[in-house]
């Protein structure tokens, strides 16, 4: 195997299981602000709280890996109701500016709590057996978990697609995002349907942010350092838009990967500089809306 | 051979598969009195974002005072001489009135590139200031904040901006609308008595306001010029009275 | 011209405002606007109190007159043209490395040039800057300002053979002021030259912002569309806008680095971004004194609890926020504001 394309199908295979853990924690953000124009910076806040509460279920209840994800899914998405209902939704009419600020103060809270409670050390949490390891994808063996996550985004995104586009709920939200006064005006309840997509938004975010902790690590600083990531993918990809959110969080994976790839620790430059590039040229994103 | 004040040429706006301008021709002659009326969605405000530049065509010009402004962005044909208000207030609501007005002189005129000098300092502005006021009797209001007045001295504000704009053509979208009944004619006197050398393009909807005003009258209907001509043969036009009674009949029917 | 406005505003205050009739009126007030009130002279009593009050503290005073300078230059964007930005440090940051490298590649230490040219250069990139990205608002902007202020940082880094990368330019010299003065280890001098700097700067924005340029770039803020139509060239203005708080932010970086002798990438940080506008908005934006009040405040806050637990700290600043952005919106000088008009409400 001429190593160029070990190294190609190592960049692809490890930039696509980035991008996956990305995606599962930013569909929920890029869905919200496309339906509500909310810009919500404590989004990365849900995705740790997500990845804590997998570490605590797993360490000190002893609850599995895979079932942890899902009730640290549920939980922080039923959590993230309350946030919603009394403090979000005062600042939907607010200018930008004030809903950044409120958020931005919403995630110190949150990293300084979680810095008092756990610790600023970074911690890990203990895989089942069958994640450990290597798998054989024929050109190299790669860590299993990595194929794992690749699994569970594309999982994921089937059902998202389906819910999206085949469901009723799926068409309300589209049509929401499309045309908020339209939609209200056919009868469609934005405000529930928002509490509903958020709470599904921030599930997720903590399904992603459980995903995580084997890929980047989980401080308290998580969520602000991966906050900006996930700004980059949903502002490229366009508000709203699953589509774009896939393709720009797979287009910030690979790039990321392949940058740092080959110019090791100043590679993370490509990321920024493709974000700038896209905004220019399209300012809505990929596939967003003007 | 005079040039016309405003002129309109086979615009075109489409919003992909709908078109919302056709082909739209027309001409303002100097000191027009044009109203411009038609069924609601027919294409009358986005008319008018046309002519100032708020929104591109698809095809098309756009002429002021013979000068191709198809290319100009909005700042720029407002600064050649062509001002509108807008059917919903746009003010500057956190300044005072007269703030409002300064500034619409100081754009036009320049005054506003200045860094240094204070915004007070130049007598000039501020007499012409409380001279476009006093000319629509806002003078009282001048220090208070826009958004302490109630709506119908508001939209006389609006008004005041686009006249300070010292414009040769003026177009105003439903200058009355949402001003209450008991003030709506402070706002009709002024429409009245403007200057007869500006070219006014007026839409409205109350036929009394637009008969008594216009000399004449153009139709939009789906974006296109249906018709045109003086108010009596507006008035007695049976495909007229069609267009606006299928609204009427539509109407009839939805509330029974 | 001079003299019609003297006899106005000696008339003004010898009648008393309500006896005139409204166009004396009108005309008395908007004179009388931009004139120096006597209550402005309080922030600069104060800053020349605290060098006889707190002389040990001089170090920290100078830091938080450079703090001061950057919330400024934050507010004639932020608060006076309302453009939202996540990069402001950028700019901040320009002004430092020039300095810098000016002192390490060309051994050029002389303090007075090199602010100047701190200045300049950021100016510079704010005016490129400006050019390039104020054609974009809302999400757009603010993914853009944070994109390249980041893309810089990174790069940067990348050649840190220059820059120093995130430990910082070695052996920075910075040579005396007027080759007399100083910096001596307790900040003495320092704190008067930063002192008359943000005076002056702060005479020059205030100039500005009571010019019919400040009127415009508040009615951008107010209200874009009105401004488009009535030929106002926004762009243009908020370019302006935006290349003088570059370089305004690039005169606080260049202090910095010459007070500290310091330079690293970490100025550059999101952090430090986020941390002028959480001061400007807890002093109140478009306000000029929200500066002073908030930069003040949160310096002397971080200094005292930040070192204690700086978990406590974090915490409080984010609740700090959230209550300011639920509650007290206009900041602290505008609880005072809504405080005053109350109680001359209930006074009538």
């Amino acid at each position: 195997m001429p190593q160029s394309v070990v190294a190609f199908v190592s960049i692809l295979f490890d930039g696509l299981s980035y991008a996956m853990v990305l995606f599962i924690m930013s569909v929920g953000l890029s869905i919200t602000m496309g339906l509500m124009g909310f810009v919500n910076l404590a989004h990365g806040a849900f995705a740790m709280a997500g990845g804590y509460l997998v570490v605590t279920l797993t360490r000190s209840y002893g609850v599995p890996f895979l079932p942890s994800l899902l009730i640290a899914a549920v939980t922080v998405g039923a959590a993230s109701i309350p946030f919603e209902r009394l403090l979000y939704s005062r600042l939907y009419k607010a200018t930008e500016l004030d809903q950044v600020l409120l958020t931005i103060g919403l995630t110190f809270m949150a990293i300084a709590s979680y810095t008092y409670f756990y610790g600023p050390a970074p911690l890990t949490v203990p895989l089942p057996q069958f994640l450990t390891g290597q798998v054989d994808i024929g050109v190299r063996s790669v860590p299993t978990y990595r194929a794992f996550v690749i699994i569970v985004g594309a999982v994921l995104i089937t059902i998202l697609w389906y819910g999206f586009e085949r469901t009723n709920i799926g068409a309300k939200i589209r049509a929401a995002v499309d045309n908020r006064r339209m939609a209200q005006s056919i009868g469609i309840n934005v405000d529930r349907l928002f509490t509903a997509t958020f709470a599904v938004g921030s599930g997720l975010a903590a399904l992603g942010g459980g995903l995580a902790i084997q890929t980047f690590g989980l401080t308290p600083s998580f969520a602000v350092l991966y906050l900006v990531f996930l700004l980059i993918i949903v502002s490229i990809g366009g508000l709203g838009s699953l589509k774009g959110t896939l393709l720009a969080a797979v287009l910030l994976g690979i790039f990321d990967v392949g940058g740092k790839y080959i110019y090791s620790d100043a590679g993370g430059f490509f990321i920024y500089a493709l974000t700038v590039l896209v905004l220019l040229i399209k300012p809505e994103g990929l596939y967003g809306r003007e | 051979m005079s040039t016309s004040a405003l002129e309109v040429r086979a615009l075109n706006r489409s919003f992909g598969a709908l078109r919302v301008a056709r082909d739209v021709n027309l001409t303002l002659e100097k000191g027009a009195r044009r109203a411009l009326i038609g069924p609601n969605g027919a294409g009358k405000t986005t008319l008018v974002n046309l002519i100032t530049g708020a929104l591109a065509p698809s095809s098309g010009e756009v002429l002021l005072n013979g000068e191709n402004i198809t290319a100009l962005s909005q700042a720029a044909r407002a600064r050649r001489g062509l001002a509108r208000t807008f059917q919903i207030n746009q003010l500057f609501r956190g300044l005072s009135v007269i703030e409002n007005i300064c500034l619409a002189i100081g754009e036009r005129d320049g005054e506003c590139n200045n860094l240094w000098r204070s915004a007070g300092a130049k007598r000039s502005v501020l007499e012409e200031a409380l001279d476009h006021l006093d000319a629509l009797q806002l003078g009282d209001d001048a220090l208070k904040l826009v958004r302490e007045l109630p709506y119908g001295r508001q939209r006389l504000v609006e008004i005041a901006i686009a006249l300070a704009q010292r414009p040769r053509v003026l177009l105003l979208d439903e200058p009355a609308a949402g001003v209450p009944s008991s003030e709506s004619h402070l706002i009709l006197d002024v429409v009245a008595s403007l200057d007869p050398d500006i070219a006014v393009l007026i839409i409205e909807h109350d036929m009394d306001v637009v008969f008594r005003f216009a000399r004449k009258i153009t139709v939009l209907v789906a974006g296109a010029v249906f018709t045109e001509g003086t108010p009596d043969q507006i008035r007695t036009n049976p495909e007229v009275r069609a267009v606006y009674l299928g609204e009427e009949a539509h109407r009839e029917a939805r509330h029974g | 011209m001079a003299e019609s406005e003297v006899t106005v505003r000696a008339t003004a205050i010898r009648v008393g405002a309500a006896a005139l009739p409204y166009r004396e009126r009108a005309l008395a007030f908007m004179v009388r606007r931009a004139s120096w009130h006597w209550a402005e002279a309080v922030p600069w009593l104060l800053i020349i109190a605290a060098f006889f009050v707190f002389p040990d503290r001089m170090t920290f005073g100078i830091q938080v007159l450079i703090a001061i300078m950057f919330a400024l230059s934050l507010d004639l964007i932020l608060g006076y043209a309302g453009i939202v930005t996540l990069g402001h440090a950028v700019f901040f940051g320009i002004g430092a490395y020039t300095v810098a490298l000016l002192s390490v590649r060309f051994n050029w230490g002389e303090p007075i040039s090199g602010l100047l040219a701190g200045t300049l250069v950021a100016g510079l990139c704010g005016l490129a800057l400006g050019w390039l990205l104020l054609r974009y608002r809302g999400l757009t902007l603010l993914m853009l300002t944070l994109a390249t202020a980041t893309l810089l940082q990174e790069f940067g880094n990348y050649r840190s053979d220059i820059t120093g990368g995130y430990d910082g330019v070695p052996g920075m010299e910075i040579k005396k002021l007027f080759g007399v003065f100083d910096n001596d280890l307790y900040g003495h001098t320092y704190y008067i030259y930063v002192g008359i700097v943000l005076f002056l700067v702060f005479v020059f924005v205030r100039r500005i912002v009571y010019s019919p340029f400040g009127q415009a770039l508040t009615g951008i803020r107010e209200n874009i569309r009105r401004m488009h139509a009535i030929g106002s060239p926004v762009h243009r203005r908020l370019v302006t806008a935006y290349a003088i708080a570059a370089a305004i932010a690039g005169t606080a970086g260049a202090l910095f680095a010459q007070s500290t002798a310091y330079a690293t990438l970490g100025v550059f940080d999101f952090d430090n971004s986020a941390k002028v506008m959480v001061m400007l908005i807890l002093g109140g934006t478009g306000r000029l004194y929200g500066a002073f009040v908030g930069a003040v405040i949160y310096m002397v806050l971080e200094d005292n609890l930040a070192k204690a637990s700086p978990a406590f700290w974090q915490f409080g600043i984010g609740l700090l926020l959230v209550l300011t952005v639920l509650f007290a919106r206009r900041g602290l000088l505008g609880l005072i504001e809504s405080a005053g008009e109350y109680l001359k409400k209930r006074r009538t």
